[in-house]
């Protein structure tokens, strides 16, 4: 029995890991260009982003997909339940995220952006160029830190609907009571896995980008 | 029409007036060293010509363009005025050739290959080119600044300032920055913020003497060296020249 419900489970695992990446990938393009927005932008812009993190990063995701799938359907938007996890993980996301991607910003000497700019460079080009390529690999430990957070809490989507592995182990258990330890064993492990593969996987990742001469050794 | 022709400077730093009025010309090939004590505005003037901060009075005209009127795109003229650094400023994540092409390829829009001869050959020009696939990180100070400056030239620019170039160098690595900035000297012209007294009386056309904001003084080194017309620029050279010794 435990066994024929193995591949219902990996069909809800394809749901899970679709909404992790398409939730990732929001919060990343959108996190970017905020945490630049809030270096580099003008007063409103810096403001709205600043009460944007504030707000997104104090509530509960619950309450997050609650209000994007149950509050705005009552003004007429409608999603469906994939997407709405998507738009609330990934809009949460974007809070952790620019935080982030603007503290590697904060971290790279003035002068890179002063000789950028002295060659010519516009504003926009020196941080295309010089600016967000040091970023993105001193982020690499905190994104991959943020990875695993959006990958387990995708969980939280079966409450707005979404059959992901949590909805799909549920509806397993929910017809074979005596599997339910049996299937959220299973369901817990399949995460464990995941999340320790990936973060072997950006390890890796990390040290292969590194900046030379920027990595801390010591012997003793 | 002078090359560079800087009129009437004047920036305020809050309630510091650091410039207070500087003017001076300078023409095709030749080299400048600005002298002075520090906290006399010697940065913030050159920092003012190429408009990294823009004065807050006075005019700035590079042949002929003037570089402070706000509708000139000051991107096309950063591209004209070469800067080298105090602190070099390399782009970490760049190799040593990736830091002199980088604004060939993205401002200039010169193709890769193109971008990365052209960077060699700069390399070449202050004999660097083996160091070319080294990180800034893996150079010495010396070196560094070295490939900063083949970053200057390779954008072909009609002037490059030094700021304090070799300031941040351990001594035994200042004779190679020097050397180079030397074999330059009638090539490009130069406007140079140090307090080398050798290369300034070697290599420099005109010494300007920078005090509380203003030029003091200025004049040809034979000049400013053995018979200055202030007695504070005597004292300030004879200082200088104990300090660093005079080559």
């Amino acid at each position: 029995m435990l066994i024929e419900s193995l591949p219902q489970l990996f069909e809800g695992l394809k749901i899970t890991l679709g909404l992790t990446i398409l939730s990732l990938l929001l919060g990343s393009v959108l996190g970017i260009l905020m945490a630049v927005g809030r270096v580099y932008g003008k007063k409103p812009l810096v403001f709205f982003i600043y009460i944007y993190e504030k707000t997104l990063r104090g509530i509960p995701l619950l309450v997050i997909f609650f209000l994007i799938y149950f509050g705005l359907s009552q003004i007429g938007i409608n999603f469906d339940p994939f997407t709405a996890a998507v738009l609330g993980l990934g809009l949460r996301s974007t809070a952790y995220q620019a935080q982030i991607y603007r503290s590697a910003i904060n971290s790279i000497p003035t002068g890179q952006m002063i000789a950028a700019r002295s060659m010519g460079m516009s504003k926009l080009k020196a941080i295309r160029y010089i600016i967000l390529p040091q970023v993105l690999r001193l982020s690499i430990p905190g994104w991959s830190n943020e990875l695993t957070i959006v990958l387990k809490d995708t969980s939280i989507a079966f409450s707005i609907g979404v059959i992901d592995l949590m909805r799909q182990g549920r509806y397993i258990y929910s017809v074979n009571h005596e599997l339910v330890l049996q299937v959220l064993l299973i369901i817990a492990l399949i995460y464990f896995a995941l999340v320790f593969s990936i973060n072997k996987g950006l390890n890796y990742l990390e040290k292969k980008y590194k900046m030379t001469g920027f990595e801390i050794e010591i012997e003793r | 029409m002078n090359m560079l022709k800087v009129e009437n400077i004047h920036k305020i730093y809050g309630k510091t007036k650091v410039l207070a009025g500087v003017s001076f010309t300078m023409e095709k090939g030749e080299t400048k060293v600005i002298i002075g004590p520090s906290g006399t505005g010697k940065s913030t003037l050159l920092r003012c010509i190429n408009q990294l901060s823009p004065p807050d009075k006075g005019r700035v005209w590079l042949e002929g363009i003037e570089v402070t009127d706000k509708k000139t795109d000051i991107n096309l003229i950063r591209q004209k005025i070469g800067f080298v650094f105090q602190e070099f400023n390399l782009f970490n994540h760049l190799t040593a050739v990736k830091n002199v092409s980088i604004a060939l390829e993205k401002v200039k829009k010169m193709e890769k290959e193109e971008a990365h001869k052209e960077a060699m050959n700069e390399l070449k020009r202050v004999g660097l080119k083996d160091q070319a696939d080294q990180y800034p990180s893996q150079l010495s100070g010396g070196q560094k600044q070295r490939v900063g400056i083949a970053r200057a030239l390779a954008m072909n620019p009609v002037i490059i300032l030094f700021d304090e170039p070799t300031s941040a160098l351990d001594p035994e690595l200042i004779g190679d920055v020097l050397e180079v900035m030397k074999s330059l000297a009638g090539e490009i012209s130069m406007l140079v913020v140090t307090h080398e007294m050798g290369f300034a009386r070697n290599v420099a056309d005109e010494i300007i003497f920078m005090e509380h904001g203003v030029i003091a003084e200025c004049g040809n080194p034979d000049k400013m060296f053995k018979n200055p017309e202030k007695k504070r620029t005597k004292e300030f050279l004879g200082k200088i020249s104990s300090l660093y010794g005079e080559e």
